[in-house]
């Protein structure tokens, strides 16, 4: 028993970590998707956001200054995908596309004119980054067996952006559906139609749905940067946002979903770190990889409808055009 | 006399140089079923939408209540106490009936107290106007009657005093449209105006109290209904104008082409589109189908032509064909020798960004003799379809123009030059000039005809009752999915056959038997 | 009539987008404190003005043809392939594969063979998300990305525990025979006394792009598949009515856009690194997209903006070798060409539209 918590408990607490980042990009995502305009530029605005949190956080010294930066950088990619799919009806998609490439190189060029260290940013230290906050009474029960490591580890212990990532789950339900807000935004990705003949605008709807979902991704690229990790690196967003996005599809477009999807998908990302603990869990020689590739199979799979089929907002990728 | 409910000076609506709406005006009273007649594409929506803040009028006022309103978007339409019950409804699909009710109509950014409210004003309109649903339910598992009440409910909701249906029962059973009649009669009886859009004459000539009758985007009269009738309503509509009399000589037919038989057809929705008809067709012989639009006969050419699925059976020159499956498809029936004018050539029978001459083989390009080797014989293509255009006299006659830089009358004489000329025993043809400029009419109705006295067999789906009439040696008329009758064309007017396609036979004066 | 004439849209249209881009880029340099008007002759001299350099040039053109054709066929079909990186990574094993385990006995036969296993590799790893398209409506653009992450980790565990030579560090597979070798730029056009393309990657694959742009030209404009393709791409409604199957459709041009893809693998694995190695593709598979969209999805337009490409991608390494902008200054351009040929397309075309209008009805 002890040993199993003693292996278990690291990994968990590195799933946590790891769930994060996915859990706001996924999050993200949601609003988007949900007042119909897709997003595969989740991974750019991440990478953006990741940057400029770490720059500012590096430069002031001051981690909250580095996420108000990050959320900008995030948000001024959001207003580009804004402008081409909302008001110059183009390719949701191919937006996405070049949102994703603009963020990986401007990262870089940024980084090598400011920093001169090959595109990254100094490491970061003290205040610039977000320390874990200690839960009373996390010390003195350490000790006590199961629960105490528990306590202690798992849920104590985090950086301040991960409380706020599983409280962004019950909010974003909440939104959804109990606002006014919410109602409007499931039925703009639904029907922009019924939304405009209720004399509500569709354009302002989904351009605030856009901004949402880029202060969302600021969150997590800040979290990436000053509190995953210490500073920026190139690519450090590493495909997080397509994980998430293929999160988004596995929890069918619904926030507590999203939640199990995105901790599923961590502790995928956890475990890939630990093959030595996945042989000693299973007794079985999975290769890493598998477990690498495992959200995106899962993702095809759902996709296909075998399990439970995936239908995502019905006017997804559509700019709206006015017509009896 | 109160100030009317809504008033419309001189309104006028261009796409282009279409003129979707001419000059129109109206007046509606308060506490009144107001009607507004006229064939599709007569202009009757594109006014509706001015109203509803969808599109901005060229010139024009509107008055509600004697006040001089402007309507620049729905908001503002909804704020003068507007309505719309669309075609197409505007409902979210996996939405409750509640929340599509309170949607746009919100009070406060919470959605409980809303939610609320709308629940006991629901109860109370349902009480007052007998307008039943359950408000949990979600529309998707409601009936298409039911959905158009969660619209009337949305209007209602909104203190609507002047509620517009466009098309309310096309897309109803029988049954339902009759409830629907009972509701509207109940929300006149409280005071509520009615604009009613529709192209069926027994639900003008049984609910409304004034009817406007709209042609070509022109208002052509208005009425009182007490003081006319369907017959000379059915004339209004259709109109009179100059009959085009095609040369042709008595049809000499001899056998039996087309054969159909119970044929049946559900949509996509799942609705029955065509209820069971039996129908054939003669070589040197050509029977036109008459009907409003949305009556089945679309759905007809598409089983016949081979993009639709159907049940029942269908022989053509003695054999059996298919109606489901791979040996149904378009190649399938070009290879039984049906030949195909589909009634929608932007859409269909034509790729518009296609140059004309790769649309003169366009569903032929298997044909052997336009390929060459590996390859399609482009240039040898290019050659037969200069020498189709010059024939068919297309202009210009440019093969290599994009396909939507003719204008309609020659587009359709592309078309028709590539399903004539490929000899067909049997030609299907929908809608032969619709968007078709009058010299080209002529010219396209002399084809048809030409290819009857080759001892072909054609059969012509047509919403124009003109063109029925002076092409056909037989017309059936289709009204709900079944075939009302056959008339010769000799012995039969425009009157009985328009009443025939409201659904009214005249031999007995009573409704057709229709199917829910 | 068309609001524009049709040199517009197909010339007009990609050179403004292509100047917007150029415009932001010299912002960008400005803004890093370099001159753009340096950096661009640097780039020029490092990629036009030496034969080596045009060999890095064409090198890289190789590969955005391959993939530049993908993403185009199946644009001609209306659907979005952004697996060309995926597919070109399992194309690479199909290379490897071929040339590893078949003793050639020359590379012309080898070339052919390595085409072959190219093809169908690439074609096989785009047919699961083409066949879910067609029969079961999954969103091919997602799946295509979700199948790119599969293929990198699929790659990974081949090259890690299997086509790993013993006693190896790094992952990938062991050299190509000598049968193999493709014949550079430098062994084709150097003479004696002249050594020309000194050390560049370009070779002889360069041909069988060019042959695939003709190909691909015959396909879609001269062959009853292309017909039928471009039909349904234009209408799904019109294609219905012509009998054409929309299933069939979407998986051959699938295929066909896979294989394409996966046939980049040729020039850099079999032609380049001589084994199979992990990031083989560096994100050509992408680079497709713009250079697809840029292209206007017309082979020789794509042979245009591959070269274009290649242009910038070499230049883009001179620049980072010589001044303090790093490559990645490539990807910006990418991203703006992208982001004004393909997403805000009709922010270049709406004003350039009512223009054209205005100067006809002036005409009139």
């Amino acid at each position: 028993m002890m040993d199993l918590v003693t292996i278990l408990l690291p990994i968990l607490d590195s799933t946590m970590r790891l769930a994060t980042p996915l859990l706001f990009a996924c999050l993200a995502g949601l609003f988007s998707e949900r007042a119909g305009v897709f997003d595969i530029g989740l991974e750019g605005k991440m990478l953006a956001a990741a940057f400029f949190s770490a720059a500012i956080a590096y430069t002031s010294g001051n981690v909250w200054l580095g996420m108000l930066a990050g959320i900008a950088a995030s948000i001024a990619l959001s207003l580009i995908h804004g402008l081409a799919s909302i008001t110059f009806r183009g390719n949701q998609l191919i937006s996405g596309v070049a949102i994703n490439f603009l963020a990986a190189g401007m990262t870089v060029l940024v980084a090598q004119d400011w920093f001169k260290q090959g595109g990254r940013t100094p490491s970061l230290q003290g205040d610039a980054r977000f320390g874990p906050i200690e839960f009373p009474g996390a010390a003195a029960l350490a000790d006590v067996p199961v629960v105490g490591p528990i306590y202690s580890e798992l849920i104590s212990g985090h950086s301040f952006l991960v409380y706020i990532a599983l409280l962004a789950v019950p909010a974003t339900w909440w939104i959804l559906y109990r606002t006014r807000y919410g109602l409007r935004l499931r039925a703009v990705g639904e029907n922009p139609a019924a939304v405009d003949t209720a004399g509500v605008s569709v354009i302002g709807l989904r351009y605030s749905a856009v901004l949402i979902c880029g202060l969302l991704c600021g969150l997590a690229g800040a979290y990436l940067a000053t509190g995953l990790q210490a500073g920026f690196v190139k690519d450090m967003s590493a495909g997080r946002g397509f994980i998430a996005l293929a999160a988004l599809i596995f929890a069918k477009w619904r926030p507590w979903h999203a939640l199990g999807a995105c901790l599923l998908f961590g502790f995928l990302q956890a475990l890939s770190l630990r093959p030595d603990a996945v042989k000693i869990l299973t007794r079985v020689d999975i290769p890493v990889q598998l477990l690498d590739a495992l959200p995106y199979i899962l993702t095809v799979v759902i996709l296909a409808g075998f399990v439970g089929k995936a239908i995502g907002p019905r006017a997804g990728g559509e700019a709206y055009v006015k017509e009896r | 006399m109160t100030a009317p409910a809504i008033e419309l000076k001189g309104i006028s609506k261009a796409f282009g140089p279409v003129q979707a709406n001419k000059d129109i005006s109206i007046s509606v009273q308060p506490g009144t079923i107001h009607g507004i007649i006229g064939e599709n594409g007569a202009g009757k929506s594109t006014l509706m939408s001015i109203l509803y803040g969808f599109y901005k009028a060229d010139a024009g006022e509107i008055y509600i209540k004697g006040e001089k309103t402007q309507i620049p978007d729905s908001l503002h339409a909804i704020k003068a106490g507007i309505g719309m019950v669309f075609q197409h409804f505007k409902l979210v699909e996996n939405f409750t009936v509640l929340e599509n009710i309170i949607l746009g109509a919100e009070e406060g950014a919470m959605l409980n107290s809303s939610l609320g409210k709308a629940r006991k004003q629901l109860k109370h309109l349902a009480e007052e106007y007998g307008l039943n649903v359950d408000p949990d339910a979600l529309i998707e598992n409601l009936s298409v009657g039911h959905q158009q009440r969660v619209e009337i409910l949305k209007a209602l909701y909104r203190q609507a005093d002047i509620l517009i249906l466009d098309e309310p029962t096309g897309v109803l059973t029988p049954a339902e449209a009759d409830q629907l009649f009972r509701i509207l009669d109940r929300l006149r009886d409280e005071g509520k105006t009615i604009i009613l859009i529709t192209h069926k004459l027994r639900e003008i000539m049984d609910i409304t109290n004034t009817v406007s009758v709209m042609r070509r985007g022109e208002m052509t009269a208005t009425v009182k209904t007490a003081e006319t009738s369907p017959e000379e309503l059915a004339e209004l509509m259709v109109g009179r104008k100059v009959l085009l009399r095609v040369d042709k000589k008595p049809a000499e037919p001899t056998s039996t082409v087309l054969d159909v038989q119970s044929l049946r057809v559900i949509d996509d929705k799942g609705v029955e589109r065509v209820k069971g008809i039996d129908l054939t067709v003669r070589a040197g012989e050509i029977v036109g189908i008459a009907g409003v639009a949305g009556n089945g006969q679309s759905e007809l050419l598409e089983v016949l032509g081979g993009f639709a699925d159907g049940t029942g059976t269908i022989t053509v020159n003695g054999k059996q064909i298919p109606l489901t499956g791979h040996g149904a498809d378009g190649q399938a029936r070009r290879a039984a020798g049906i030949a195909h004018v589909p009634e929608d050539r932007q859409r269909e029978g034509l790729i518009m960004e296609y140059s004309a001459w790769e649309n003169t083989v366009f569903g032929y390009h298997h044909a052997p003799e336009y390929q060459s080797g590996m390859l399609m014989d482009n240039s040898g293509i290019q050659t037969e379809a200069q020498a189709k255009m010059d024939r068919f006299d297309v202009r210009p006659p440019d093969p290599r123009l994009a396909a939507k830089n003719f204008s309609g009358g020659n587009q359709q004489k592309i078309v028709l030059a590539r399903e004539i000329e490929r000899n067909p025993d049997l030609l299907l043809i929908g809608q032969p000039t619709r968007g078709v400029d009058i010299g080209a009419i002529e010219f396209i109705h002399q084809q048809i005809v030409n290819l009857r006295d080759q001892g072909k067999a054609i059969l012509l789906v047509s919403v124009e009752l003109d063109e029925i009439m002076s092409l056909s040696d037989r017309i059936a008329v289709m009204f709900d999915g079944h075939i009302m009758g056959e008339r010769d064309p000799a012995q039969t007017d425009e009157k009985e056959l328009g009443l025939m396609m409201a659904g009214i036979t005249d031999t007995k004066g009573t409704e057709a038997q229709t199917n829910g | 009539m068309d609001k524009m004439p049709h040199w517009a849209d197909i010339v007009l249209i990609p050179i403004i987008s292509l100047i917007l881009a150029a415009f932001f880029s010299a912002l960008v340099i400005l803004a890093i404190g370099e001159s753009p008007v340096a950096a661009f002759t640097l780039m020029v001299e490092g990629a036009l003005m030496r034969s080596a350099g045009w060999g890095y040039t064409l090198y890289y053109a190789t590969n955005f043809m391959f993939t530049g054709l993908a993403v185009s066929v199946a644009f001609h079909a209306r659907m979005f392939n952004i697996g060309g990186e995926g597919q070109a990574m399992i194309g690479g094993l199909g290379v490897a594969l071929v040339c590893l385990y078949i003793p050639w006995p020359h590379w012309s036969l080898a070339i052919l063979g390595a085409s072959a296993g190219a093809a169908i590799f690439g074609a096989a790893w785009a047919l699961i998300p083409a066949y879910l398209q067609a029969k079961r409506g999954s969103h091919i653009v997602i799946t295509t990305i979700m199948f790119n992450f599969i293929a990198a980790a699929l790659l990974n565990y081949v090259l890690v525990n299997l086509l790993r030579p013993v006693g190896a560090m790094d992952p990938a597979s062991a050299k190509f025979p000598s049968g193999t070798h493709l014949p550079t730029f430098r062994d084709m056009f150097s003479t004696a006394d002249n050594i020309l393309f000194r050390g560049s990657p370009a070779n002889v694959t360069f041909f069988l792009a060019i042959a695939a742009c003709v190909l691909v030209w015959f396909l879609i404009w001269r062959t009853r598949l292309g017909y039928e393709l471009r039909a349904f791409g234009h209408s799904e409604s019109g294609a219905k009515y012509a009998g054409i199957s929309p299933v069939r459709i979407t998986v051959i041009a699938m295929l066909i856009s896979g294989a394409l893809a996966g046939m980049m693998a040729v020039n850099t694995t079999m032609g380049e690194s001589e084994r199979l190695i992990l990031n083989a593709t560096e994100g050509a598979g992408f680079i497709g997209i713009a250079v697809a969209l840029m292209g206007r999805s017309h082979p020789f337009g794509v042979f245009l903006a591959a070269i274009l490409f290649g242009f910038l991608y070499q230049g883009g390494a001179e620049l980072a070798l010589w001044t303090s902008i790093p490559r990645e200054l490539i990807v910006v351009i990418q991203a703006l060409v992208i982001l004004f040929t393909g997403a805000l397309d009709n922010m270049v075309r709406m004003p350039l539209e009512k223009m054209f209008l205005a100067l006809r009805r002036r005409k009139a």
